[in-house]
């Protein structure tokens, strides 16, 4: 649809080919079951002598739990078993979330039920299964808990001074992590430079909110040992390992099935206390045991986001050029680091990321991860980009407003250019190659800048007050094993695809990365049609089940396309090699002298049809006895995919925000957004386009909107829909999307990821447009969500 | 189960035109009623508080929150669910809007979003884009960003313009 990139001379000849699906936006093929109501999300499943699971939730911030008396909710007609963290301690070990490369970092065992101590307003303690979740809360009610409630940690500012209370005592203070960059020489780039802008950002926590709440259905058959899990999840063979390990099951007798997934946005990527403790009950009592959360139980225990302080100094040459710049980055992650990925990764790549789209070397930064009694928070979408590049792209804005420069020409002065790659950043990211100059002019004529400015200024002179803010990002894509797996997480980063040709002619294709809605299985059977050369209507695509796809990582981190979508289109490549093989057998020619396209075996040469593919399954099948005596056909292929030759596949954007602030209420109005990223060749435009723009609202949410907001004692404030605001049809604008193709040439497919491009610029661009608005006014602001009380703050009219 | 009598009664209603008779219990919810006692798993439960519209379904030809709503309201009712529409081929043209906008990703929302799309075409066929954007702006899709959405609505709304023009011009 808007995917007119540039046409390059690097194309593959596979994609290239006339019949190719590459670039092309056909409709998905499980829209339709979707539109019909068909979906079968987990909850939807149903199994015989299914029971289902409520929790007990800590009610208290930071408390110790004296006693629990479960007579009552025993005695409930319908509650089958009441269960405490004691009765799970056999069946499920406990786990700590550190990875071996994030040095020095501490966290506490967690375990699937708080014993002795909740550590946040939500925690599970205990729980009742019942004949029906309405009866398992019935019984939670009836349960009857003396707690000592203890001082809560809340503020991560102080969540190190010696007079806050430790969470975890063993672990001597309430730092997880921490961690000092230097690049260059940071103080030498301060002592030079003509001027310094220095501001402090809160970035306030939020969380993902999928529609879908989190849901898990396991069913365990104790006469083989045997343990099925429908889960709504992103990583089914990360489950089936973690399951298998802490269960004590063989890995082979675990199996995770992810149905249609109602959204995730890592959210559903990490082990979650309630999930694990519903599997151990589940083993427990020999029967399948469902758990859906609730929305209040998600608000209090989906992983939440961000929650970061950043104070930030920007150092420049009067002109505009960057000499350096000092970061301090304080997060607060809630009592435990998520296992198995780690709570570490948010900070660590906020502070690593934040420079990279500027070709300065002088960088000092320090980050600090702390504990409080609050929920968990871990990666959700777009993990720390939202963050740093709102921090850099406001930090650039306000000095080119203070040297009185134009915002785009004071980026286009810093930017890494065409002419520096490959290029390792001031953190030592390495970038293939980068388009920020092709994707900021693009962006520039795409939304009509220029005349926006001007339509801007003139309006001002009427006392409306609009504002336009750039924001230029890069975005990590398809990571090889530097992210998880040398660190001793049991992650996948390579992945698979298996291919296999049905008797009728049909290709079924399964693989390690997953759906949830993103497109994955329509992206996947374009990338196979072309390389095997059918409609795209005969490929067949089964993600989500570890018994039956190949061993992969699933999908986070941009990683479908770029490592699912290659993997796809070797194993595409080889089975078109071994058919053309058959069909020279059967037609006694050279495979070299064959094709197979839309479905027939042609001539090469002549493109006259020889074969269709439903006779070669036929002979290959039911007649091998008619082919040569040492021929054996192949018709089942697979290969898998691990970047190799860099650790992630980077991408790069800018974005615009429109909008206008009403100085007497404080409102942003959202009057238009534009973004032009560039995530390598694009399979199916539709699909990258639209995930531009969910991932971009996720990011306005957060710039405007969302936030879960705790009181002193650790109470979250904002535990439903009515109090914790997303982003709703009527205040969100038209979002326009412009592309630039830098395929990568590490991979056949040159694909990248697009994922988490949009909330990697949007709070950004958001920011910025509030602060061009707000600054004939001589306001400014630096925290998010920007809600009316934010502006008015700033324009002094709320104290 | 262990439910007393006295908290349970009797209902009869249509969905999607078959009449269902069913005990249920008095605080049971419709959509938990129509996803647990009639397996029609297309409505999906959101937010359980009024606010996602993720549980739309019609009653008597209005919208209604399916979990703000109890089934033992719903006696006497008649009820639609995307089930029932779909069986029907009445949301067709709206459907084919979706796919061709790509306006659903997870598809959790999509079944909700159909029938408001539905109701809001039928009660004010003129909306423009704006128009659109708040008559939807009780359903939450956290996918989509809800541009393809309103696109695929503006689109139907066109082609039921059109089409009904065409009907009524005399041949």
């Amino acid at each position: 649809m808007t995917a007119e990139g540039a046409t390059r001379p690097d194309r593959n000849e596979v994609i290239a080919q006339a019949d190719s699906y590459i670039g092309k936006s056909p409709v998905r093929p499980q829209a339709r079951r979707l539109l019909d109501g068909r979906g079968s999300f987990t909850d939807d499943v149903r199994l015989p002598r299914m029971l289902h699971v409520a929790f007990l939730r800590s009610p208290h911030a930071h408390a110790r739990i004296v006693s629990l008396d479960a007579a009552a909710a025993r005695a409930l007609p319908g509650v089958v078993r009441v269960v405490t963290g004691e009765d799970l301690s056999g069946i499920c070990a406990g786990w700590v979330g550190t990875l071996a490369h994030f040095q020095g970092m501490k966290s506490a065992m967690q375990h699937p039920l708080a014993r002795g101590l909740a550590t946040w307003q939500g925690e599970p303690v205990a729980a009742v299964v019942a004949e029906s979740r309405a009866l398992a809360e019935d019984g939670v009610a009836r349960l009857a808990v003396e707690w000592a409630p203890l001082p809560a940690v809340t503020d991560a500012e102080t969540a190190l001074d010696p007079a806050t209370p430790v969470i975890h005592p063993d672990l001597g203070d309430n730092l997880a992590f921490s961690l000092e960059l230097a690049s260059g020489d940071a103080a030498r780039a301060f002592a030079e430079a003509d001027h310094v802008v220095r501001d402090t950002f809160w970035m306030g926590r939020h969380t993902g909110v999928t529609l879908e709440p989190r849901s898990i259905l396991a069913a365990f058959d104790p006469s083989e040992r045997r343990l099925t899990v429908y889960h709504s999840f992103q990583a089914p063979h990360m489950m089936q390992d973690v399951l298998a390990r802490h269960l004590g099951l063989p890995e082979s007798h675990v199996r995770v099935i992810c149905p249609d997934v109602g959204g995730s946005f890592g959210i559903k990527v990490h082990i979650y206390p309630d999930e694990m403790a519903t599997c151990a009950i589940a083993v427990l009592l020999g029967r399948p045991v469902k758990f859906v959360a609730d929305r209040l139980e998600s608000f209090q225990s989906d992983i939440h986001a961000r929650d970061h302080r950043v104070t930030a100094e920007l150092a420049l040459r009067r002109d505009g050029t960057m000499l350096g710049m000092r970061l301090d980055d304080l997060t607060g992650i809630g009592p435990y680091s998520v296992y198995p990925r780690t709570s570490a990764v948010e900070g660590n790549q906020t502070v690593r990321l934040t420079p990279g789209v500027y070709r300065f070397r002088d960088y000092a930064a320090r980050l600090r991860v702390v504990f409080q009694n609050k929920t968990p928070m871990c990666q959700y979408r777009a993990v720390g980009h939202p963050v740093a590049f709102a921090v850099m792209e406001a930090m650039v804005d306000r000095a080119a407003r203070e040297l009185g420069l134009d915002p785009v020409e004071i980026r286009r002065r810093n930017y890494v250019t065409a002419d520096m790659y490959p290029y390792t950043s001031q953190t030592g990211y390495f970038f293939e190659r980068l388009s920020h100059e092709e994707c900021l002019d693009k962006l520039l004529a795409l939304s009509d800048y220029r005349a926006r400015c001007a339509e801007r200024d003139r309006l001002r002179a009427e006392g409306v007050y609009r504002g336009l803010g750039l924001c230029a990002f890069i975005e990590l894509t398809t990571p090889g094993p530097a992210f998880y797996g040398v660190g001793g997480a049991r992650i996948s980063s390579q992945d698979g695809c298996t291919l296999k040709l049905e008797p009728g002619g049909g290709v079924t294709c399964t693989t390690g990365v997953t759906e949830q809605g993103q497109g994955t299985e329509a992206m996947l059977a374009q990338v196979v049609a072309t390389a095997v050369g059918v409609p795209m209507e005969q490929v067949r695509v089964l993600t989500g089940d570890t018994l039956v796809s190949p061993y992969g990582g699933g999908t986070w981190a941009s990683r479908g396309a770029g490592i699912g979508g290659e993997a796809a289109l070797q194993s595409g490549k080889a089975l078109k090699g071994n058919i053309l093989r058959v069909a020279g057998a059967m037609l006694s020619c050279e495979p070299d002298d064959l094709d197979l396209r839309r479905g027939k075996i042609v001539d090469a040469a002549t493109g006259e049809v020889r074969l269709d593919l439903a006779e070669l399954g036929r002979v290959a099948y039911f007649r091998p006895d008619t082919l040569p005596k040492d021929f054996q056909s192949e018709l089942t292929v697979t290969r898998h995919y691990v970047p190799r030759h860099q650790g992630f596949a980077f991408t790069n954007g800018i974005q615009l925000a429109h909008v206008e602030v009403d100085p007497g209420t404080g409102f942003v109005r959202l009057l238009g957004h534009w973004a032009v990223e560039d995530c390598g060749r694009i399979i199916n435009p539709r699909l990258v386009d639209e995930q531009l723009r969910g991932a971009i609202v996720q990011g306005i949410g957060a710039a405007l909107y969302e936030h879960c907001v705790y009181d002193a004692a650790g109470q979250l404030l904002t535990g439903t829909m009515a109090d914790y605001l997303v982003p709703m049809a009527a205040e969100m604008p038209d979002i326009v999307v412009g592309h630039v193709e830098t395929p990568t040439a590490y991979a056949e497919g040159g694909f990248k990821g697009a994922g988490e491009a949009g909330t990697a610029g949007a709070p950004g661009a958001v920011l910025n447009a509030v602060n061009d608005a707000l600054a004939p006014l001589g306001a400014r602001v630096t925290r998010q969500p920007i809600t009316p009380d934010v502006v008015l703050r700033a324009l002094g009219v709320l104290r | 189960m262990g439910v007393r009598p006295e908290t349970e009664m009797e209902i009869a209603l249509t969905v999607n035109g078959v009449t269902v008779r069913r005990r249920v219990e008095a605080r049971k919810s419709l959509v938990d009623f129509l996803r647990e006692d009639l397996e029609l798993t297309g409505s999906h439960v959101g937010c359980e508080h009024g606010v996602c519209g993720a549980c739309t379904v019609k009653v008597d030809g209005a919208l209604a929150r399916g979990c703000l709503t109890l089934a033992v309201q719903c006696d006497g009712s008649r009820v639609e669910t995307i089930e029932g529409v779909t069986a029907s081929g009445e949301l067709d043209d709206l459907k084919a809007a979706f796919a061709g906008t790509n306006g659903l990703q997870c598809g959790f929302c999509t079944p909700a979003m159909l029938l408001t799309a539905d109701v809001l075409l039928r009660d004010e066929p003129g909306l423009d884009a704006d128009g659109i954007r708040r008559g939807l702006s009780g359903n939450y899709c956290r996918c989509t960003g809800y541009h393809a959405i309103v696109e695929a609505v503006l689109a139907t709304a066109r082609l039921r313009a059109e089409k009904s023009t065409a009907d009524r011009t005399p041949r």
